[in-house]
Order: structure tokens, then C-alpha cells, then sequence
């Protein structure tokens, strides 16, 4: 039985593997600029694959520490990151990367705050609901779909809301003098993006040290170093003191060793960050796929000729939802809230007929391609394959249909993550793990806001659960 | 699909949560092994691969033992022991 089942599983899972290949096969012999969805494809599909394999989720590194006291996913986080940073380091001190640092204010925070309290009641990240989508959790399904249609429909959100812009947003964004199509005076998030976000300063850790962002100097010390591996040294500090190291010493007491000398806190920290195997080969893989996805981009625009791929779309006769300034959403690295907001946008205008390109968001910046080839929505289609692969070949695979309770919490959650990605320019990958990996500082300003704004989430959960074990005659 | 915590025998418990997703059944069983006593043990079902990982760090992390693992049909049966 358990052999018929193997056996199916493995079909399911070469089969999304075939499916990949087959897409990537024949666009390709259609026209070689399909190789640049390509490259977010398999990027994609990499992520997927690890992020199961780790049952890696953002959510869960500032969840767990305040739930249960378990560190495991926040280590893991913090070592990707590192390892990250690294290659992109490397990457930006050869003068090849393809990152753009954020406006830096306290709107990182805020927005950090709403998202993290969305991804707790989510049940997971904006990444992690990707990868459990692929496992076949609907619920997860749910969160994407609050995601997606929050973002699009709070990007072009008018009326009554205008009366929310206090004037100087208004004045400055009007004075930004955008193309006409784009009606930058009218939609509370146009006016706070072009009145109020773009007038803060843009900077890395590198350039607030005066050191250009591109030189060895710059990337490596100011940006790694510096604005990356000595605070993320200091933060598994914290966090080897406050969580793990008890039961570190716990388990020495049991074995007669009752003194700790500063060697083995030492031994304790290093035990820390390999407690669990699976988040740190996840970690390792996210951390250098990652930075290899921006080097590996950056070429093919090279070789191509272009600066973003709404170019290549125009030239394979493809000119619909390309924004103003022939731009489309290309980050050039891994991202995964924009594209799919870019799905709804897309469906909204061509089912409804309303003009969903006079907002910044899309008609200026982003654009809403096709879906069939916008190169960033293949990254997260393939992230949910690779976790569906990663799952049919663990025997991990379930189909869950959400429940009434659960489906509430996910559309809460995804709703609130689709508010804080959009007023923070990004979610927990684009607006922290990229910006943090990067020396920019806007990056731990949108972490900063995710801890409080996740251990509020966790309060109102552990008294919802007090109250329902109370109700089956368990209360405390 | 609800939540079932239940005693069994004296000294044995079950927690079923499956259907649930993150953070529910990490949540639940951290408060069953609260309302049982030391020595006594808790059956956790559960479906969602994650909440996997992070009960077995917090049963590393308190001391409480899991002493049988087994997985049926996409679902998780752990025993675990509290300290």
C-alpha cells in the first residue's frame, strides 16, 4: 500500500518537474528571451524546494520564539541571511547587482508591524504560504489569493480615502510632475508613495559611511560586516540568552557538568546554530541561490541588452501592461508579493474594464503583463512546484480543505500582509530578507516593526486557545 | 475538522489537530502538556509538516520526551512524554 502510494507520489513529482521543463523547453525554442523567465523559473523552483525541505517560514522565526520559546527558524533565518549577504556582497563589489536600497523611515516600521501581525494570523509568511501551497495546504492557497487581491485593490484605492492625505503628500506628489496617465493627486496610496515615501532618503550601510556602495570596501565591510554579520552575531546573542541557552545548560546538569565556562557558551551558541540540520542546509541553500539569482539576471540583462524585461516583452510584440516608463515588475532577484498582485490587477482590468494602470504602483512602476509571460509571476508558480516536488517525494503531499475558523484567520492574515507589504514596499522576503542581505537599513526597519507586530498576533492567539481548551473542560 | 484534547487512561492524553495549520497545533500542544502532570503522556495527530519541527525543538528545549514517532497517511502520531 505504502509502495503504490511512494510510487504515485514520485509520478506527481517528476510530472510538476516535467511541466517545468516542458515550459521552459518551448518558449525557449520560441524565442531565446524566454530564457529570462526561465532564470526566474528554476530560481523559483530552488526556492520552493528549500523552503519545504526546511519547513522554511518567516512567520515562524518571530512566532516561535514568543509561542514556545523555540529558536530554530530564527537561527536559520539569520544564517541565510548571512550567507546571502555574503554572495551579495561579493556580487555588488564587482559591480553586478541588480538591488535597489528603499526609502528609509518610520513607515518601515509601521508596515513591518501590520505585516507581522498578518503572517501569525496567516499562519505563515508571504514565502511560507507559497511553499504550503505546494504541499497541497488550502488554506495557504487562501493567504495567497488575501495577498494578491489586498494588494491590488488598496494600490488603486480613491474616493473617500483621499480625504486621509494630509495636504504636503499631496503637494509633493503632484509636484513630482509624473506622466499624465499617471493620476498621482488622486488614491491615498499614490499620494503616499510619490508625497511621502520617495521624498525619504535612500542609503546602505556603506554610503552612510561615505563609502561608495560598488567598491570592495563598501559591499564587504560596510554593507556585510558592518550593516550585516555583527548584528546578526548580536541578535543570536539575544537570542542564545534569552531562549536556548537553558536548555543547553539543562541538558550539561543531566551529565554531571554544572559549570559553564565561557567555552562552552561558545559551545552552546555554535549548538544553536546546528540544532537543526534541515533549516541550515535550507538556510545555506536559500542564502547562495539567492545571491546567485541576482549575478545570473544581471548578466542575462546584460548580454540582452536591457535594464528590465518590460523591454524584452516589447520586443516579442507584447505591449500590453507594460507601465509608462516600459517597465515591468523585474526585480532581479527573489521576490513575492508584487507579481502577485500584478495577477489581480490583470484579471481586475480585463474583467471589469476599469483603467488599473493611472495608479504608481502599476502604471508607473510595475506594470500588469500578461501573467503567461511576466518572468516574476514564474518565480512564485515554480516556488509552489518546488515545494510540491520537495512534498510528493517526503510523502509530505496532503490536500487540506480549509475550515470555516482557519479559512478566517487566513483571509485576516493575508489581508493584513497585503496592507504592510504594499506600505512597505515589499514583504518579508523584498522589504527584509533582500534589504537586509543588502546593507539596507530599511530592511531591519521593517524587522523592527515585524516583532511587536507578530507578538501581538501571538497574545490574541494563545488566549484564543485557552478559550477553546477551556470550553473542552481543560481550563488552567 | 475541530479540535479534540481529550484523556484516554489515567496518565494518558490525546491531542488531535489535524487539519489545523501553524501556529495551532504548536499552540495547543505547548498548553496540553501544561494541563498534564509530570510522567504522564500526550498523543499529539497533527498533519502540518512544520508544526512538526517546532514541537520537536520545544520538547528538546523543556525536556519533555517524545518517545514514539510514527506517521500515517500524511499524519503525524507523536508520543510525548512531560518531565
Amino acid at each position: 500500500m505504502e509502495d503504490i502510494r511512494e510510487r504515485k507520489n514520485r509520478f506527481w513529482a517528476f510530472f510538476v518537474l516535467g511541466f517545468f521543463v516542458l515550459v521552459s523547453v518551448t518558449t525557449f525554442a520560441y524565442n531565446e528571451y524566454y530564457i529570462y523567465l526561465s532564470i526566474y523559473l528554476w530560481f523559483g523552483l530552488v526556492y520552493g524546494l528549500a523552503l519545504q525541505y526546511g519547513r522554511f517560514c518567516f512567520s515562524s522565526a518571530f512566532r516561535d520564539l514568543f509561542a514556545v520559546g523555540v529558536a530554530r527558524m530564527a537561527v536559520g533565518i539569520t544564517i541565510a541571511i548571512v550567507l546571502f549577504a555574503f554572495v551579495a556582497s561579493l556580487v555588488t563589489a564587482q559591480g553586478l547587482s541588480t538591488f535597489h536600497p528603499a526609502p528609509s523611515g518610520i513607515h518601515a516600521v509601521i508596515a513591518g508591524f501590520i505585516f507581522g501581525a498578518g503572517m501569525v494570523f496567516a499562519g505563515g509568511c508571504a514565502s511560507g504560504s507559497l511553499y504550503k501551497t505546494g504541499e497541497g495546504n488550502m488554506n495557504a492557497l487562501i493567504v495567497v489569493i488575501s495577498i494578491s487581491v489586498a494588494q491590488a485593490l488598496f494600490v488603486d484605492v480613491g474616493g473617500w480615502t483621499n480625504n486621509l492625505v494630509p495636504e504636503a503628500w499631496h503637494h509633493s506628489a503632484v509636484a513630482k510632475g509624473l506622466p499624465e496617465s499617471i493620476n498621482v493627486g488622486d488614491g491615498w496610496m499614490d499620494q503616499y508613495l510619490a508625497g511621502y515615501v520617495w521624498d525619504h532618503p535612500v542609503m546602505t550601510f556603506s554610503t552612510m559611511l561615505g563609502w561608495e556602495n560598488s567598491s570592495a570596501l563598501g559591499a564587504i565591510v560596510g554593507n556585510f560586516l558592518i550593516g550585516v554579520l555583527l548584528p546578526s552575531a548580536l541578535l543570536l546573542a539575544v537570542v542564545y540568552f534569552v531562549w536556548s541557552r537553558k536548555a543547553f545548560v539543562r541538558k550539561r546538569v543531566k551529565v554531571g557538568k554544572e559549570k559553564m565556562t565561557p567555552l562552552d557558551e561558545v559551545k552552546g551558541y555554535w549548538a544553536m546554530l546546528t540544532a537543526s540540520k534541515r533549516t541550515a542546509i535550507a538556510g545555506l541553500i536559500i542564502g547562495v541561490a539567492a545571491g546567485l539569482h541576482m549575478l545570473v539576471l544581471q548578466g542575462t540583462r546584460v548580454k540582452f541588452g536591457v535594464k528590465n524585461a518590460g523591454a524584452l516583452l516589447e520586443r516579442m510584440g507584447f505591449d500590453y501592461g507594460i507601465s509608462v516608463n516600459g517597465t515591468v515588475f523585474d526585480p532581479g532577484y527573489w521576490y513575492v508579493t508584487t507579481q502577485e498582485a500584478q495577477w489581480v490587477g490583470w484579471m481586475l482590468q480585463k474583467s471589469t474594464g476599469a483603467n488599473y494602470m493611472d495608479n504608481v504602483f502599476f502604471g508607473y512602476v510595475n506594470g500588469i503583463p500578461n501573467p503567461a509571460v511576466n518572468p516574476a509571476d514564474w518565480m512564485s508558480i515554480a516556488t509552489i512546484g518546488g515545494a510540491a516536488i520537495m512534498a510528493l517525494l517526503y510523502s509530505e503531499f496532503k490536500f487540506k480543505k480549509p475550515t470555516l475558523e482557519l479559512a478566517t484567520w487566513a483571509i485576516i492574515g493575508g489581508t493584513l500582509m497585503g496592507l504592510g507589504a504594499r506600505l512597505g514596499l515589499g514583504c518579508n522576503i523584498g522589504a527584509f530578507f533582500i534589504r537586509v542581505a543588502n546593507g539596507d537599513p530599511s530592511g531591519w526597519l521593517f524587522g523592527i516593526g515585524m516583532v511587536p507586530g507578530a507578538y501581538v498576533a501571538v497574545k490574541f492567539f494563545n488566549w484564543w486557545t485557552e478559550r477553546k481548551m477551556a470550553k473542552q473542560g481543560f481550563d488552567l | 475538522m475541530t479540535m479534540k484534547f481529550e484523556k484516554i487512561t489515567d496518565g494518558n492524553f490525546l491531542l488531535d489537530v489535524k487539519g489545523y495549520v501553524c501556529p495551532h497545533p504548536q499552540i495547543y500542544t505547548k498548553k496540553a502538556l501544561e494541563r498534564i502532570e509530570s510522567g504522564d503522556v500526550l498523543q499529539v495527530i497533527f498533519d502540518n509538516p512544520s508544526s512538526g519541527e517546532s514541537i520537536s525543538t520545544m520538547c528538546d528545549n523543556t525536556g519533555d520526551e517524545i518517545i514514539e514517532k510514527k506517521k500515517e497517511e500524511g499524519a503525524f502520531i507523536w508520543d510525548i512524554q512531560k518531565l
